[in-house]
């Protein structure tokens, strides 16, 4: 058989010292640049919609809060929302307010956690482990208010779980007064290290034009110059009532990125602070008996961009479709515009930068080993109708469709 | 009797080697505010890994990947010996300058060989940075030695201009240039020993661990040893050719006392502060280091600590940076070193 000549590539994956998660990428390498890369996921897909699918409406919180650790407030509060649009409930303002400050304190602890992770993933173990130092304040804050570091599975449709004691607002605004301080004297080592310049500056450039062309979210889109932010856009909890600003840097390489982080940390900071203050009085949730048939949706700003769920409802007590797009669905594919034609050393800080949760976004795709096919989900879709048309004709089934049931 | 002593003395460098390895991670562990390994961690390391069952890839070159870890770690074992001859156990000649830069080009070369053998994408990426590192940081260092045999030209005697044991009873650190060239090869001593932010052919994060990809079992052992005792070569070849070398005699008997009553009392104050946490730790850690001042090993200690501050508070270069870094800035710094050291060996003047 004749040998053909074949591309160099460096495997990132399935299990690599970058990331926690089961990812692959494949780097076609020409020396120490990259030419092209391929990326697949899906090697821990859970199947939580099905799943959703099978639970009732108040246990879904808890399910989802599991689609990512870290993100594991904002994920209940967009299905929550979603739920809350389907009955047309509104909860009590408290309840808002017991929401932002743990959206916000979610934020705080994600956005640290990325800072150590991207100086251990250019050598920088000091600034991992002090950044994860910083963080742990955050996280005895939030398991003091819910009961858990993560997962904390504190809202619930028409209103909140637990409730933020009137007499732990003096401890938690002590609390965030240090961490805002640590966080400040991180952000300023970071901007004035001339090494971390060297090593971040001008790599990994998302332009404005590829940003909205993936259609990207979250700190990696106004990392690139592009101030959207669900929190602004359409209001939700109580974001209207808050004084903040959207933070967004204009060069789109990773430095701009690890800025708007840092300077989100300390904008969090700040919310979360006003609203512990002006945290109203009164009950924290309205009861809701039952989820009238319909659908709706809900989006909240996770710490990696925008979280959307749709939801379902026959007038059951179980949700009959629950859709759910995490950040990091549209941020992943845009390292086909940030990372070709960078250095290897680049390309892995870049592959780190739009802080990705894999496992978050996992979709089903079903390979077939012998002749290399990836079936993506129009084929997959396609068909399983042609299977169910080839049924029902052998066994003569009538002609109906799904609007007619 | 005498090549018992020597066989002896072997194990001895290793054990010290292996102490120094533990320095540099329970350094590193307490500046990152983690705790850090006991005192045995290195030694259990390497004798776990002894144990360990040897992976060969299929298509790797048997022989050089088998034997590179072994000409690597015989290299450093030769060059610690030798240094340890000017030092302790003084001879008529060892070996001058240019056996010592020689022997530190070993390790090196011998990971190339080592990883180009084994076969593997991520070794092969690995071995082309090692490659370009090791051309990077070899011209200054080589430089940084030409400042030292000029500033101390005039002080050896005749014919002995390259040779260590003369070179070690000056400091030429003390001067202007002499103190650049020091730098200089301080920073290629961090480069050798695959230290951040020169730890790109290892890059974890980017290339699993690069060049030692495919080794396992006993060889990766032996690479672990051979950096082990480059922990050591090296900083003690950068006190004897900078920093004047260093007389292991114990400090007479009147000096002796005061030292041991205050690391006494240094040993009553830890256990009053540190509890029960770390005691062990942090006691061994400033015993060791009260043991090498007593010995004269201090200025091997204050490099050792130099190395291990520049690891923790840098994040990793990409190789292009590096080679600039060496070539540009060390190479300007270097030339400005030697010219200031010859109008100085001219008009002599020491300090420049």
């Amino acid at each position: 058989m004749k040998k053909t000549m074949q591309k160099p590539i460096l495997a990132v994956g399935p299990f690599h010292p970058l990331q926690e998660e089961m990812e692959f990428f494949q780097l076609t390498v020409d020396g120490e640049i990259v030419t092209d890369i391929d990326a697949r996921i899906s090697y821990n897909h859970r199947g939580i919609e099905k799943i959703s699918e099978t639970l009732q409406f108040d246990q879904v919180p808890f399910l989802v809060s599991r689609v990512c650790g870290i993100c594991s407030a904002s994920h209940p509060l967009a299905y929550v929302q979603a739920v809350e649009d389907i009955v047309g409930v509104q909860p009590p303002e408290r309840a808002l307010y017991v929401r932002t400050i743990i959206n916000e304190l979610e934020r705080v602890h994600s956005h640290m956690l990325w800072v150590g992770l991207a100086g251990h993933f250019i050598g920088y173990d000091t600034v991992f482990m002090w950044a994860w130092k910083y963080r742990e304040p955050v996280l005895d804050l939030l398991e003091e208010i819910t009961g858990n570091r993560n997962n904390y599975g504190n809202v619930k449709v028409g209103g909140c779980r637990e409730d933020i004691p009137n007499e732990l607002k003096p401890k938690i605004l002590k609390e965030l007064d240090g961490v805002e301080k640590k966080t400040e004297m991180l952000t300023k080592a970071v901007l004035d290290d001339p090494i971390l310049h060297a090593r971040l500056k001008g790599v990994g450039v998302l332009s404005k034009e590829d940003a909205i062309a993936y259609a990207a979210t979250g700190p990696t889109v106004r990392g690139s110059g592009i101030a959207i932010d669900v929190r602004q856009d359409d209001p939700y909890a109580a974001y209207a009532d808050l004084d903040w600003n959207v933070i967004s840097q204009p060069e789109g390489d990773v430095f701009a990125k690890t800025v708007v982080r840092l300077l989100e940390v300390l904008e969090s900071l700040k919310m979360a602070k006003e609203a512990v203050t002006k945290l109203p009085d009164g009950p924290i949730a309205t009861e809701v008996k039952e989820i009238p048939p319909g659908e709706g949706c809900g989006r909240a700003e996770a710490p990696r961009g925008e979280t959307f769920h749709y939801v379902r409802s026959d007038g059951g007590n179980r949700p009959i479709r629950h859709k759910i797009r995490a950040p990091s669905y549209v941020n992943v594919p845009s390292f086909k515009a940030s990372c070709i034609g960078q250095h290897i050393a680049d390309v892995t800080i870049t592959l780190a930068a739009v802080d990705p949760c894999y496992s978050c976004t996992e979709r089903l795709a079903v390979v077939d080993g012998h002749n290399n096919i990836i079936h993506d989900y129009e084929t997959l879709l396609q068909m399983s109708r042609e299977k169910t048309a080839r049924i029902k004709k052998e066994i003569g089934a009538p002609e109906f469709k799904m609007e007619d049931i | 009797m005498n090549i018992l002593f020597w066989i002896i003395i072997v194990p001895g460098i290793l054990v010290l080697g292996l102490v120094a390895s533990w320095i540099v991670r329970k350094v590193s562990a307490l500046v990152q505010w983690r705790v850090g390994p006991p005192l045995f961690q290195p030694a259990y390391d390497v004798m776990k890994l002894m144990g360990k069952e040897i992976l060969i890839p299929q298509d790797a070159q048997r022989t050089v990947f088998l034997t590179a870890p072994l000409v690597g770690l015989a290299g450093t074992l030769l060059l610690s010996l030798m240094l340890w001859r000017i030092t302790v156990a003084q001879t008529a000649f060892v070996g001058d300058i240019i056996v010592a830069i020689y022997l530190m080009v070993l390790p090196s070369l011998a990971l190339i060989l080592g990883s180009s053998a084994s076969a593997s994408p991520h070794a092969s990426i690995g071995t082309g940075r090692e490659m370009k590192l090791v051309m990077g940081y070899e011209l200054p260092l080589v430089l940084a030695f030409v400042v030292v045999v000029i500033k101390t030209a005039g002080s050896v005697g005749p014919g002995e201009q390259l040779s260590l044991a003369a070179i070690a009873q000056q400091t030429p650190a003390f001067s202007i240039s002499g103190m650049l060239a020091f730098l200089a090869a301080l920073l290629c001593v961090q480069a050798k020993l695959g230290f951040v932010p020169f730890d790109i052919a290892e890059a974890e994060t980017e290339l699993g661990s690069g060049v030692l990809m495919e080794y396992s079992g006993a060889l990766l052992a032996a690479w672990k040893l051979m950096h082990a005792l480059m922990l050591v070569a090296l900083p003690f070849f950068l006190v004897m050719v900078f920093l004047g070398g260093f007389h292991a005699t114990l400090p007479p008997a009147e000096l002796g006392i005061p030292v041991v009553i205050a690391a006494l009392m240094v040993f009553a104050g830890t256990r009053l502060l540190a509890a029960r946490s770390k005691f062990m730790d942090v006691l061994s850690l400033l015993i060791f280091i009260g043991l090498c001042v007593w010995l004269g090993l201090g200025k091997y200690v204050l490099i050792l600590v130099l190395l291990i501050l520049i690891k923790n508070t840098n994040p990793r270069l990409r190789i292009d940076q590096a080679m600039k870094f060496f070539w540009v800035y060390c190479g300007i710094a270097l030339v400005a070193a030697i010219i200031l050291a010859s109008i100085g060996y001219y008009y002599d003047i020491h300090w420049l």
